[in-house]
């Protein structure tokens, strides 16, 4: 299936992209997070949560969504 | 009266003076009200290793974002006697000096405020993802951690 996802802050600046579109085979985000680690050596050093479908989720959860986001550390206000 | 429509959270750039001065304005004809408080985030001028911040441009992933406000908000109104409440956060970049959150609560009794104010932010900082990337004066730059 294709999944969208989405790259914020430091995330952005080492996948170098803000959104793309990976065809993905797996069911969970665990291995949706192997295959970008594969792609952007970088990622495993960084700190970040997944959200899905706008929801943070644990990464065992099974993807059912089309959007996911990597979210670094919160900074507002 | 209980003023609960959604609104539109963000800002581009810096919440001007003006707009804070204009928001309190428009709450002279809400006379049930009997007490305001206000949080007004600004633009801190750290210096990290010898380098200062000159400003933070903002980034957020948006959909996300207003969900979390808004939930924020509905929380709030359970939680407290609230007549009604405003957050605007900037977008883009925001100079140090500047703010770039502004939060106000507005209840007939001053207690209500001060409570609901502290809870309202630290949600905010917590659960919105809003991302902040700092520049430094000699325009290299890294990004900013709640803590």
């Amino acid at each position: 299936m294709n999944i969208s996802i989405k790259y914020f802050g430091f995330i952005a600046e080492v996948t170098d992209c803000e959104e793309e579109t990976i065809s993905f085979s797996g069911t969970t985000i665990s291995e949706l997070l192997d295959v970008l680690h594969s792609k952007y050596e970088a990622l495993k050093n960084n700190d970040f949560q997944v959200a899905q479908n706008q929801s943070l989720v644990p990464f065992e959860t099974e993807i059912t969504g089309k959007e996911i986001a990597l979210l670094p550390p919160f900074a507002g206000g | 009266m209980t003023d609960k429509k959604p609104k539109s959270v963000f800002k581009e750039g810096a919440i001007s003076s003006g707009f804070i001065g204009e928001s309190i304005a428009k709450h002279q004809t809400k006379t049930s009200i009997g007490a305001h408080n206000i949080f007004l985030g600004q633009v801190r001028a750290d210096v990290i290793d010898g380098k200062t911040v000159s400003a933070i441009d903002y980034t957020a992933y948006e959909d996300m974002a207003n969900i979390k406000f808004n939930d924020i908000r509905e929380a709030a109104f359970e939680k407290f006697d609230l007549t009604c409440m405003h957050i605007y956060h900037s977008l883009g970049v925001v100079k140090a000096g500047e703010i770039c959150l502004f939060v106000f609560v507005s209840s007939p009794r001053r207690k209500v405020v001060f409570e609901a104010l502290e809870f309202i932010v630290e949600k905010i900082k917590a659960n919105v993802p809003v991302f902040g990337k700092e520049i430094f004066e000699d325009d290299s730059h890294q990004w900013k951690v709640n803590n």
